[in-house]
């Protein structure tokens, strides 16, 4: 016999066939599902409550976060790159060309380039898919001005421009949107342990800096910053 | 009303000084009591321990003697949750369907202390004096088997004199867990050990808690560690009062 | 060795089983300090940010109600679900193996990893690779494995056991982590310090290079979904993101238990399990693959799904409900047994509340009796469990399993057995319990009473009373029974 015959023979033994076993996808939920956070929380036209939310909790996980208007992004993004230092920044394919305006880093795009070439690059520049105010996570499905999965991780610097147009409130709104047949990223924060004496410790494989610049409609005052507070003294 | 003791039989060995303040303390409160002679244990160390079958037999008995009770009170939250939460289950699990309808019925109706004067006749305050510095531990079982939450802190409160003085760490367990007491004896003593410092740490002159197997268990550390604190079960606290004050 | 009739997990390979029972290895762990003071400093920690972002969720019981009907629901009908799996991972591209028990899953890895050429693959933290010592297998067939989760590269690099289901290395304090760096990391900075961002940038050089060449990566999964063949890892450090990402194969290890009926059903997971472990809103990371992605991350994906007792496990319908766990550990870190003893008294690589439910059910009982006793019962596991698993009326159950399979093999302790029995025949008649409670107050008791009060007379008091007074007194006796005071009253 096969393993997989023997496997899948156990576990009919071990369950028994007959009316006792429940019929598949027979689940009682009671909590909110995607829609309801939204409709309770967040009251019809309070979309701005869901951006400061998100906002907040970028911040909390130590995340800086630059609000600006449609026209203000180059500006910003000029200016983001220049105080990090980054020299060099990797463009994936479908990230607007304009938004690079102000920025005097060398580019590269994505011509297959090893691990190894990435590493040699200082950031690297994306747009998302979604990202989840309740959470401060956001999503990469390495649609058009992602690139594939290596491209937003080798570089030490990751710089995402997310529209606020973007955020939904909680996870189930998340899940709803999203295509699974995707490779599917989830950011929450710049990349940390909690493995010495579980105390959160940001930065070790992942980009150890994520900037995220956030556009809002025209009567946002460009180029607001919110930096991450200096991360917590340890105890 | 009509209340049957449950003295539990740690109580009526060892400890009938609880049973006796908990008859004194219902009959203030204007109830008649009862005490059915053929009453034993409940069962309750030889489930947990992992002898269902030889705890059939308790189950039967505590569910034939206190069937026809209009209320069964009982000073134990691990006794109390005994009789709810596995009765029934380890009735059915021998086949014995009249058995968990009947021990359904009689679970209904077992109270523990706390939630039989709070839930049931609707009292904080029972009029009792108890002039001292106390600390209460929750025992594991009431705080969550039986979810009484602060009922018993509650009626402690509304005892003239008293100065109730909160636990550090009160929902951690002490270590006592039965046999686990025994078979697990250097871990349990670590755990008491922590919960015999807190208790110092209070300086209250009594530890209280609403499970006498508890108390003995804390007992026997603060008098081994010569902590001069002693402990006294809620029931005893309660029924105390200015004409007839318990002693520390 | 079988449970009804199901093979649990073999003895020899993997890492399940102690070498000895929990209460002796428990007095070992009592005994180190440092290891107490870590183990308390790290869990009360952990207790206080979990219970911070869960009061937040204001459905947090209706997620839990929901996680264990959808869990449930994956047990009841596994076999289907594990088919419905089978069959998209392999039209995604991926290719699907099935593993009866530890040695079988080993067998299948290494040959993968040989027919790659490769002689070093990195790993992302996985319980299910450590539950069948993978590392040890690979590197019988000359196959170096890296672990690259922090914790495991500090246990790896320590020679040490993982004690913890999320943090493996939380017996260790940063300084005892900055010695193992300073002795054991290869190129690691002389002048290193204890300061936490210090010891995750040795980690992150150190690796480095690893990530960039490595050709095969191993992982374990959290989730996989059975309707659409999408597998999910989370994680915090970019490591799992590394591996899952740069190698061109990836070999995922993956209990038969870790299955999701839908995507949809993440919306429910995603909220519980990074909240439930390391106490976030949402953990830095997570990945999700179908198959392979062409063009993007590994172009050669295998999945192995692994048995190795769980369906014997399945076969106890009273112990089945253990298999619901998505290794949060947060059973771990509130538990009162846990936190004095860590990770290593429990022997297996499940340690803490559901590893004493688990691993018995794995091993069978005979191999791992002294787990399900390992609790007070206090049931503070299950109040936070996201899955809601009633582990102490689990444990329960389990004791009694243990105690028939010992009476079935006459390895029963007699005296606790015969204890028990009378007892229970004591207990049942009203004069003989009368006149039992009455004895034992008027002989011996005062007596001992007053010895346990006695250092030097304490120590010749016999088990298992001996256990008792160890550490505590005996009350003193009453002057009467509380029957005999109510009978004279009237
Ligand atoms: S048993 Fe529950 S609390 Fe413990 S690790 Fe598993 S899911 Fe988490």
């Amino acid at each position: 016999m096969t393993a997989r015959d023997e496997v899948l023979g156990r576990i009919r033994s071990a369950l028994g066939d007959g009316p006792s076993r429940p019929a598949a996808g027979a689940v009682v939920r009671q909590y909110r599902r995607a829609g309801a956070a939204a409709a309770e929380e967040f009251p019809a036209g309070s979309r701005s409550d869901l951006v400061e939310l998100l906002v907040d909790r970028l911040v909390d996980y130590r995340a800086s976060v630059s609000r600006t208007s449609p026209d203000g992004v180059a500006g910003v993004l000029g200016r983001r790159l220049a105080e990090h230092g980054i020299g060099s920044a990797l463009v994936p394919d479908g990230f607007p060309q304009q938004w690079l305006a102000d920025s005097a880093v060398e580019r590269h795009s994505d011509e297959a380039l090893t691990p190894a070439q990435l590493d040699r690059i200082d950031g690297v520049l994306c747009t998302c898919r979604l990202a989840i105010a309740e959470t401060g996570t956001i999503v990469l499905d390495s649609g058009p001005g992602q690139g594939r999965r290596a491209v937003s991780l080798v570089p030490d610097y990751l710089l995402i421009v997310l529209e606020a147009g973007q955020v939904v409130a909680g996870v189930p709104e998340a899940v709803a949107q999203l295509d699974p047949t995707r490779p599917l990223t989830w950011i929450s924060g710049p990349s940390a342990t909690s493995d010495i004496e579980l105390n959160r410790v940001e930065g070790v494989h992942g980009p150890r800096t994520l900037d995220v610049i956030l556009i809002e409609d025209a009567e946002t005052p460009a180029a607001e910053v919110r930096d991450a507070q200096a991360p917590e003294a340890i105890a | 009303m009509r209340v049957a003791l449950f003295a539990t039989c740690l109580v009526d060995g060892l400890f009938p000084d609880v049973a006796r303040a908990t008859v004194r303390l219902l009959r203030r409160l204007g109830h008649q009591v009862e005490f059915r002679q053929e009453q034993s244990c409940c069962g309750q160390m030889h489930l947990n321990t992992g002898y269902p079958a030889e705890a059939l037999p308790l189950i039967r008995r505590q569910v034939e003697v206190f069937a026809d009770c209009e209320a069964i009170v009982a000073p134990s939250g691990s006794c109390t949750g005994a009789i709810r939460h596995q009765y029934a289950d380890t009735a059915r699990r021998f086949g014995d369907e009249r058995l968990a309808v009947a021990a359904e019925a009689v679970a209904a109706r077992t109270y523990e202390l706390s939630e039989f004067l709070v839930d049931v006749t609707g009292v904080t305050d029972v009029g009792g004096y108890f002039p001292h510095r106390v600390t209460y531990h929750p025992t594991c079982h009431s705080l969550r088997l039986l979810r009484v939450g602060d009922k018993p802190l509650a009626l402690l409160r509304a005892v003239e004199g008293i100065d109730l003085v909160e636990l550090p760490g009160a929902e951690s367990c002490c270590g006592f867990g039965g046999t686990f007491a025994l078979k697990n004896s250097a871990v349990s003593a670590a755990m008491l050990a922590d919960k015999v410092a807190a208790v110092a740490a209070t300086a209250a002159s009594v530890c209280s808690a609403g499970d006498s197997s508890c108390l003995m268990h804390i007992g026997g550390g603060l008098s081994r560690l010569r902590v001069g604190a002693r402990t006294m079960h809620l029931a005893e606290i309660l029924a105390s009062t200015r004409t007839e004050p318990a002693l520390v | 060795m079988t449970y009804l009739g199901m093979p649990t997990a073999p003895a020899g390979v993997g890492q399940l089983r102690g070498t000895e029972s929990f209460p002796a290895a428990a007095e070992t762990a009592l005994a180190n300090g440092q290891l107490r003071r870590n183990l308390a400093n790290a869990t009360s920690t952990i207790r206080a940010k979990r219970a911070a972002v869960v009061s937040e969720v204001p459905d947090w019981q209706q997620l839990r109600a929901a996680a264990a009907a959808i869990k449930d629901d994956v047990l009841a009908n596994l076999d289907s679900y594990l088919v419905q799996l089978e069959a998209r991972v392999t039209e995604q591209g991926g290719v699907v193996h099935w593993a009866r028990d530890a040695t079988e899953a080993n067998r299948i890895v290494t040959e993968l990893v040989a027919a790659t050429g490769a002689r070093e693959v990195v790993k992302v933290k996985s319980m299910a690779t450590q539950e069948i010592g993978l590392n040890q297998a690979l590197e019988e067939a000359g196959i170096l494995a890296y672990e690259t989760d922090l914790a495991e590269l500090i246990v790896q690099l320590g020679d040490d056991r993982p004690s913890h289901i999320l943090v493996p290395a939380i017996h260790r304090n940063r300084t005892e982590i900055r010695d193992i760096f300073l002795a054991e990391m290869a190129g690691v900075h002389p002048g290193l310090t204890d300061d936490p961002p210090a010891l995750a940038e040795a980690a992150r050089t150190y690796l480095r290079q690893k990530f960039l060449t490595a050709k095969v990566a191993i992982s374990g999964a959290n989730f996989a979904i059975a309707d659409t063949g999408t597998l999910m890892v989370v994680e915090s450090e970019g490591n799992g993101r590394m591996c899952l990402t740069l190698p061109r194969t990836l070999i995922t290890v993956m209990g038969i238990e870790k299955l999701l009926p839908t995507f949809s059903d993440l919306e429910v997971f995603l909220q519980l399990l990074p909240r439930s472990s390391t106490g976030e809103r949402m953990n830095p990371y997570t990945s999700m693959w179908t198959g392979v992605h062409p063009g993007d991350g590994p172009q050669e994906f295998h999945l192995v799904l692994l048995d190795n007792g769980r369906t014997a496990t399945l076969a106890d319908d009273r112990g089945r409900a253990a298999l619901r766990c998505i290794r949060c550990s947060a059973c771990l870190n509130v538990c009162p047994v846990y936190e004095r003893t860590g990770g290593h008294a429990y022997g297996s690589v499940y340690p803490g509340p559901i590893g004493a439910v688990l691993s018995p059910q794995l091993t069978g009982v005979a191999d791992n009796p002294s787990l399900p006793f390992a609790s007070t019962l206090c049931g503070a596991c299950y109040d936070v469990c996201p899955v809601a698993i009633d582990i102490p009326s689990m444990l329960v159950h389990l004791r009694g399993r243990v105690n028939a399979d010992k009476a079935a093999g006459h390895r029963l302790p007699v005296p606790e057995a015969a204890g028990m029995a009378a007892a229970s025949w004591a207990m049942r008649g009203r004069r003989r319990w009368a006149w039992l409670l009455r004895a034992a107050r008027l002989g011996r008791w005062a007596r001992l009473a007053r010895l346990s009060r006695s250092r030097t007379a304490r120590r010749l008091l016999p088990p298992p009373l001996s256990s008792w007074t160890r550490s505590r007194d005996l009350p003193e006796p009453p002057a009467q029974t509380f029957r005999d005071w109510w009978a004279e009253q009237r």
